[in-house]
C-alpha cells in the first residue's frame, strides 16, 4: 500500500524513464564517441594529393625546423627551412616515399627532427595515454553516475507502510474537527 | 641609491607579508580581533611597499638609469617612453615584480571587500594570498632582484628583443598576468574553506565573479597572443604548441571546466571534492606555467630563464601541490556530497562530460609538453612533440566539446524528457544537417570541415533557438516589444545568456580556425622588377625595393601592387628590419586583413641591388573570425558578470526606450 | 587518513621528480646521430679550384668546418685558428676543408681574403652538404678520421685546446 506521500507525482510518461536508464546513456555517450571517431579518422593522413606542392607541404609539415623553435619546415620562414623544402621536393620527384624522406632526415638530425614522435616503442605512451585516460575518466563517470542514480532511487522509495498509516492518522486527527 | 632603496623595500615587504601570514593564522586560532586587524593593516602596508618598489623601478627605467642591470637589459636611451615603461615586464626580474604587485593588489581588494562578511574564512584567505606573495618576494630577494647593480655603468642599454618593442607588448603580458593572479583568489578561498573545515558552497558564490573575470583575462591574453603572433612573426600562424603557449592553455582548460562544474555544485551540492581538485589544479598549472617559462628546462621562444629561479619555482610548485592535495585528502570525509542523479540524459551529465573532455585535453597537452623530458630521462634521446601530435589528439576532443556546447545549455536539469529533447533540439539539428548539406553541395568535401560546420551550426542553432523562443515568450507575456524583451532577457538572465554568447564566440572562433587551416593557400616566388606573383585570385606585382632608417633599426621593404581579378587594390610593403645588435633581420609582415580572408605577404629574401625579391604570399580564409570570436567571448563574459546595480538602471532605461 | 587518500598528494611526486630532472638537461644540446658513423660523401666545387670530393680524402684525417660571412662573431673568432691549424698540420697529412653556407660568393671571397684562407673552401648550393651533415647553424666543425668516420662534432667556435686534442687523436688513430 502506497500513500500519497510516497512517490512524488510526475506528469511524465514512462517512456523517458526507460530512456533515462539504458538508451539515454547509450545515446548520449554513443553520439559523442561516434563524432570523436569520425573526427579521429578524418584528422588522420588525408588522401595523398597528386599535386607536388601539396605533398611537399605535407611531408615538410611533419619535420621540425631546426633553427626556429617549434615550427615545422613547412611553416618556417628561415633560409635553412627553405632549402630543406627544396630537398624534400627533389626527393619526392625522385620517387622517395614520406617514410624514406623522414628516415633520411632522422639519420642526419636524430629523432628530434620529427615533429611528432614515431608510433613505436616508448613513444606509444604519448599516443596511447590520452585515450586511456579519457576512457578511464568515462568509466569513472559511469561508476559515479550509477551510484548517484541508485541514491536517487533510495530517496524515492515508498515509505514504510505502517509509518505512512501513522502519518495519515495524525493528519486526520488534526484536520478532523475542521476539515472532514 | 635606487638600487639599495629598492632592495630594502622588497626585503621589508617580505617581512611584512610573513608577519601578515602569522598574524592572520594566529589571530584566527586565538580569536584575537586585534591581531586580525593588524594583519589586515599589514596587507595594505605590503601593497604600498610593493607599489613603491614599482615606482622606483619605473623611475629608473624612464630616466634610463643604467646603474641597474635590469634597466640595461630592457631598454636603451633611444627607446620610446612607453617601451621604457613596458620594460618593467620585459625581462625576468621585473616580470616577477609586476606579478607580485598584481598579487598584492588582489589581496588588498579581497580584504577590503570581504573582511566584514566572511569572518571565519577571511583570515586564512589572507594568509594564503600573503603566503603566495611571500614566495614571489623571497624569489626576488634571493634569486632575481630587479634592483641589482651593474658596474661599470654602461653608456647605453642593450634593450629588449626588438620583437617586443611593439604596442602588443603593452597589452599581452598584462592580460595574462591578471588572469593568472586572478585564479589565486578562488584558490585561496577553497583552501581556507578546507582549513576551517567548512567546505560549504559559500566559497563558490563568493569567488564566482573573481573566477569568471580571471578567466576572461586569461582568455583575452591567449587570443591576444595569437593575434600578435599572427601579425608579427611572419609564418602566417598563430599557435605553435610551444611549451609556454601550452602553459597558458592548460590552466585555461581546467579553469573552464571549473566554471562549468561549479554550476552543478551550486544547484545540487555535488562534486565538492572534484571542484576543489579543479581549482587546485588550475592554480598549480598557473605556477607550473610560470615555472616552465622561467626555468629553461624546455626550450621555447618565450622562455627567459636564469639561475636558482627555476629551482625555487619548482619547490614552490611542489609545496602547493602537496599542501593542497593533502588538505583535500584530509577533509574528504566532510566533502561527501549526497549526489543524486535522475537520468543520464540531463544537464548534469552534459557537464560531467564537459569536464571529462576539458580535463582530457589538458592532460594531453600536459603529457605532450613534458614527454620529451620523460623520453630523454628514460631513453636518453631527444625527441620532439609538436603540432602534428597535438592537433591529432585535440581535434576529436574539440569536436566532442562542440557537441556538448550545443546540448548542455538546453537540456533539462535532472531528467530530460523526450518532449524536452524534441522541442529544444529538433530545429537546431535539422538546421545543422541542412547547412552541412548545402556546404557539401557547394563543394566542401573534407570530412573535418564538414563535421566542424555541422557541429558549429548545431550550437549556433541552439543559441539562436533559445534566444528566439525566450524573447518571444517574454514579449508575449509582458507586452514588451521584441527588442525590449530581448534586452530585459539579457539583463535578467545575464549569467545564462552571457554564457550563451560566450558559446557563440567559441563557435565563431572554431569556424575561423577550421576554415583558415584547411583552405590556406600559399605561394613563394622570386620576382624581378615588374614581375608578378599570383596566389588565388590575387596578383602581386613587384615594383622595387626601398630602404629607410628608423629610430631603432634599418627597414628594407618591397613595394608590391596587389590586385584582385585584375582590379588593382592597394600597395603592400612587406619588409625586413635590421637591428644593430641582431645577427639576422626580423621580418615585417604586411597584409590586407579582411573579415572573410587575409592576404598575407612577407619578404623572404632580396638582392642588395634591388633587382629581385623573394616574396611569399598566402591567403588565410576566414582567419579574422578567430579574433572576432574572441571579441564575442569578451562581450558574453561582460554580460554575464554585470553587477546588480547597473542592471536595474539599464533595465529601466531599456523599458523606457521600448515604451 | 587511509592510504587511499594519501594517494592524491603522492601522485604529484613523480611529476615533480621528472621536472627536477629537467634541470640536468640542456634543451639546446642536440646530440648528432652521425657520431662514429661514416661521414656522408660529397663533391664540392672549390673557390678558384677544381672539384673536391670527401671520398678522395680517405686515408687523411679531415677537419671539416661549416662557416658563413654573415656569421658574426663566432666564425670571425675561429677563422684565424682554422688557417693556423691548416698551416701547422698540413705537412702531417691533415686536411682542413671549409664549406661556405647560404652565402654570396663576393662576401665569401672577402671573408677568405681577410683571413688569408689557403685551405680549400667551397660553396654549398641548396645547402645539400649542410643538411647531409645535420648542420643546424654556423659554425659547426666535424673531425673525421682516416677511415672516413666522424669522431667528433663541435657546435660553435672552436678553441685551440679543442683542435689540438682532436687533431692529435686523429693522427694517432688507426
Amino acid at each position: 500500500m502506497r500513500s500519497r506521500l510516497g512517490r512524488v507525482g510526475r506528469a511524465e510518461s514512462t517512456l523517458p524513464s526507460l530512456l533515462g536508464r539504458r538508451w539515454g546513456a547509450a545515446g548520449l555517450l554513443g553520439l559523442a564517441l561516434a563524432i570523436s571517431g569520425v573526427a579521429v579518422a578524418a584528422s588522420g593522413a588525408g588522401p595523398p594529393s597528386s599535386n607536388l606542392e601539396d605533398r611537399v607541404r605535407a611531408v615538410a609539415s611533419e619535420l621540425r625546423c631546426v633553427v626556429c623553435q617549434n615550427l615545422s619546415v613547412a611553416d618556417s620562414p628561415s633560409d635553412l627551412a627553405k632549402e630543406m623544402r627544396n630537398l624534400v621536393r627533389e626527393l619526392l620527384q625522385q620517387g622517395k616515399t614520406r617514410e624514406e624522406i623522414q628516415a633520411y632526415f632522422v639519420s642526419r638530425y636524430g629523432e628530434y627532427v620529427l615533429l611528432a614522435p614515431p608510433k613505436r616503442g616508448f613513444n606509444l605512451l604519448v599516443w596511447g595515454l590520452p585515450f586511456l585516460a579519457i576512457a578511464a575518466g568515462a568509466w569513472g563517470i559511469y561508476l559515479v553516475t550509477r551510484r548517484w542514480m541508485a541514491q536517487r532511487e533510495e530517496s524515492e522509495q515508498p515509505m514504510d507502510p505502517s509509518y505512512a498509516e501513522q502519518i495519515r492518522r495524525e493528519l486526520q486527527e488534526r484536520e478532523g474537527p475542521a476539515g472532514s | 641609491m635606487i638600487s639599495t632603496l629598492g632592495g630594502f623595500v622588497l626585503f621589508f615587504a617580505l617581512c611584512v607579508t610573513l608577519y601578515a601570514v602569522a598574524a592572520s593564522v594566529a589571530g584566527a586560532r586565538a580569536g584575537r580581533e586585534d591581531w586580525l586587524a593588524s594583519s589586515r593593516n599589514a596587507v595594505l602596508a605590503h601593497f604600498c611597499l610593493v607599489t613603491l618598489a614599482i615606482f622606483l623601478l619605473e623611475y629608473a627605467l624612464i630616466t634610463s638609469d643604467f646603474s641597474l642591470r635590469y634597466v640595461v637589459n630592457t631598454s636603451t636611451r633611444g627607446s620610446l617612453t612607453r617601451y621604457k615603461i613596458a620594460g618593467l615586464w620585459g625581462s625576468l626580474e621585473g616580470s616577477i615584480l609586476l606579478w607580485e604587485w598584481l598579487q598584492a593588489l588582489m589581496a588588498t581588494l579581497v580584504v577590503a571587500r570581504y573582511s566584514d562578511r566572511h569572518r571565519l574564512l577571511m583570515p586564512y584567505v589572507q594568509a594564503i594570498l600573503q603566503g603566495i606573495s611571500a614566495f614571489f618576494l623571497l624569489l626576488m630577494t634571493f634569486g632575481a632582484n630587479p634592483f641589482t647593480r651593474v658596474f661599470p655603468i654602461p653608456l647605453d642599454g642593450r634593450g629588449l628583443n626588438p620583437l617586443l618593442e611593439v604596442t602588443d607588448m603593452l597589452v599581452h603580458p598584462l592580460l595574462l598576468y591578471l588572469g593568472y593572479v586572478g585564479f589565486s583568489v578562488p584558490f585561496a578561498f577553497a583552501m581556507a574553506a578546507l582549513i576551517t573545515g567548512r567546505p560549504s558552497e559559500e566559497w563558490l558564490t563568493i569567488t564566482r565573479r573573481w573566477t569568471v573575470v580571471a578567466w576572461l583575462f586569461l582568455t583575452g591574453g591567449i587570443f591576444y597572443g595569437g593575434w600578435w603572433s599572427y601579425r608579427t612573426l611572419g609564418w602566417g600562424g598563430y599557435w605553435a604548441w610551444d611549451p609556454v603557449e601550452n602553459a597558458s592553455f592548460m590552466p585555461w582548460l581546467t579553469g573552464t571546466a571549473f566554471i562549468h562544474s561549479v554550476m552543478i555544485q551550486e544547484r545540487k551540492r555535488m562534486l565538492k571534492v572534484w571542484n576543489l581538485i579543479l581549482i587546485t589544479l588550475t592554480f598549480s598549472l598557473v605556477i607550473f606555467g610560470t615555472f616552465l617559462t622561467r626555468s629553461g628546462i624546455l626550450g621555447s621562444v618565450h622562455a627567459f630563464a636564469d639561475g636558482p629561479v627555476g629551482i625555487m619555482f619548482l619547490a614552490f610548485l611542489a609545496l602547493i601541490l602537496l599542501f593542497s592535495f593533502s588538505l583535500v585528502a584530509y577533509r574528504s570525509d566532510r566533502l561527501k556530497g549526497h549526489g543524486e542523479l535522475d537520468s543520464i540524459v540531463s544537464r548534469e551529465s552534459a557537464f560531467l562530460l564537459n569536464n571529462l573532455v576539458l580535463v582530457g585535453i589538458c592532460f594531453t597537452v600536459f603529457l605532450g609538453t613534458i614527454f620529451p623530458l620523460l623520453a630523454e630521462a628514460i631513453r636518453g634521446t631527444k625527441i620532439s612533440v609538436g603540432t602534428p601530435y597535438f592537433n591529432r589528439v585535440s581535434v576529436p576532443l574539440g569536436m566532442a566539446l562542440l557537441l556538448l556546447m550545443g546540448i548542455g545549455p538546453l537540456i533539462a536539469w535532472g531528467r530530460a524528457s523526450l518532449n524536452n529533447l524534441k522541442r529544444n533540439f529538433l530545429w537546431p539539428s535539422l538546421a545543422a544537417v541542412a547547412g552541412a548539406g548545402i556546404l557539401y553541395v557547394l563543394g566542401v568535401r573534407q570530412t573535418e570541415v564538414l563535421l566542424a560546420f555541422l557541429l558549429c551550426l548545431f550550437v549556433l542553432g541552439t543559441v539562436v533557438f533559445e534566444f528566439t523562443v525566450a524573447t518571444r515568450t517574454r514579449a508575449k507575456t509582458t507586452g514588451e516589444g521584441m527588442l525590449g524583451a530581448f534586452t530585459t532577457l539579457l539583463l535578467k538572465g545575464r549569467r545564462r545568456y552571457g554564457g550563451l554568447i560566450v558559446h557563440l564566440g567559441v563557435v565563431v572562433a572554431i569556424i575561423g580556425i577550421a576554415v583558415s587551416s584547411v583552405y590556406k593557400v600559399e605561394h613563394e616566388q622570386t620576382l624581378k622588377q615588374g614581375e608578378s606573383l599570383s596566389v588565388g585570385p590575387y596578383s602581386l606585382r613587384f615594383d622595387g625595393l626601398a630602404a629607410g632608417e628608423r629610430p631603432t633599426h634599418i627597414l628594407v621593404w618591397a613595394n608590391l601592387m596587389a590586385s584582385k581579378n585584375g582590379k588593382p587594390l592597394h600597395e603592400l610593403t612587406p619588409g625586413q628590419r635590421f637591428y644593430p645588435n641582431q645577427q639576422t633581420p626580423f621580418g615585417s609582415v604586411d597584409a590586407r586583413y579582411h573579415w572573410n580572408e587575409d592576404l598575407y605577404v612577407i619578404l623572404s629574401a632580396f638582392e642588395r641591388d634591388g633587382s629581385s625579391a623573394t616574396i611569399k604570399a598566402m591567403i588565410n580564409p576566414m582567419i579574422s573570425w578567430i579574433w572576432i570570436g574572441g571579441g564575442v567571448i569578451l562581450l558574453g563574459v561582460i554580460v554575464a558578470v554585470l553587477p546588480e546595480r547597473h542592471l536595474a538602471m539599464l533595465s529601466l532605461r531599456a523599458r523606457a526606450q521600448a515604451a | 587518513m587511509s592510504w587511499k587518500k594519501a594517494l592524491i598528494p603522492l601522485a604529484c611526486v613523480p611529476v615533480i621528480i621528472l621536472l627536477a630532472y629537467g634541470f640536468r638537461t640542456d634543451p639546446r644540446a642536440i646530440p648528432s646521430p652521425l657520431l662514429r658513423q661514416p661521414a656522408p660523401g660529397f663533391r664540392m666545387a672549390v673557390f678558384d679550384g677544381a672539384e673536391l670530393s670527401l671520398e678522395g680524402l680517405k686515408g687523411k684525417p679531415v677537419l671539416l668546418n661549416f662557416w658563413a660571412s654573415w656569421c658574426y662573431p663566432a666564425c670571425y673568432e675561429e677563422a684565424p685558428l682554422l688557417e693556423s691549424t691548416w698551416r701547422k698540420y698540413k705537412d702531417q697529412g691533415v686536411m682542413v676543408v671549409g664549406v661556405d653556407v647560404q652565402d654570396k660568393e663576393a662576401n665569401a671571397r672577402e671573408f677568405m681574403r681577410r683571413f688569408n684562407f689557403t685551405f680549400p673552401n667551397g660553396p654549398d648550393p641548396g645547402s645539400k652538404i649542410s643538411i647531409d651533415f645535420g648542420v643546424y647553424g654556423v659554425p659547426e666543425t666535424f673531425f673525421i678520421d682516416r677511415e672516413g668516420r666522424i669522431t667528433y662534432k663541435h657546435v660553435g667556435a672552436i678553441t685551440p685546446a679543442l683542435v689540438e686534442a682532436q687533431v692529435q687523436a686523429l693522427l694517432k688513430g688507426k
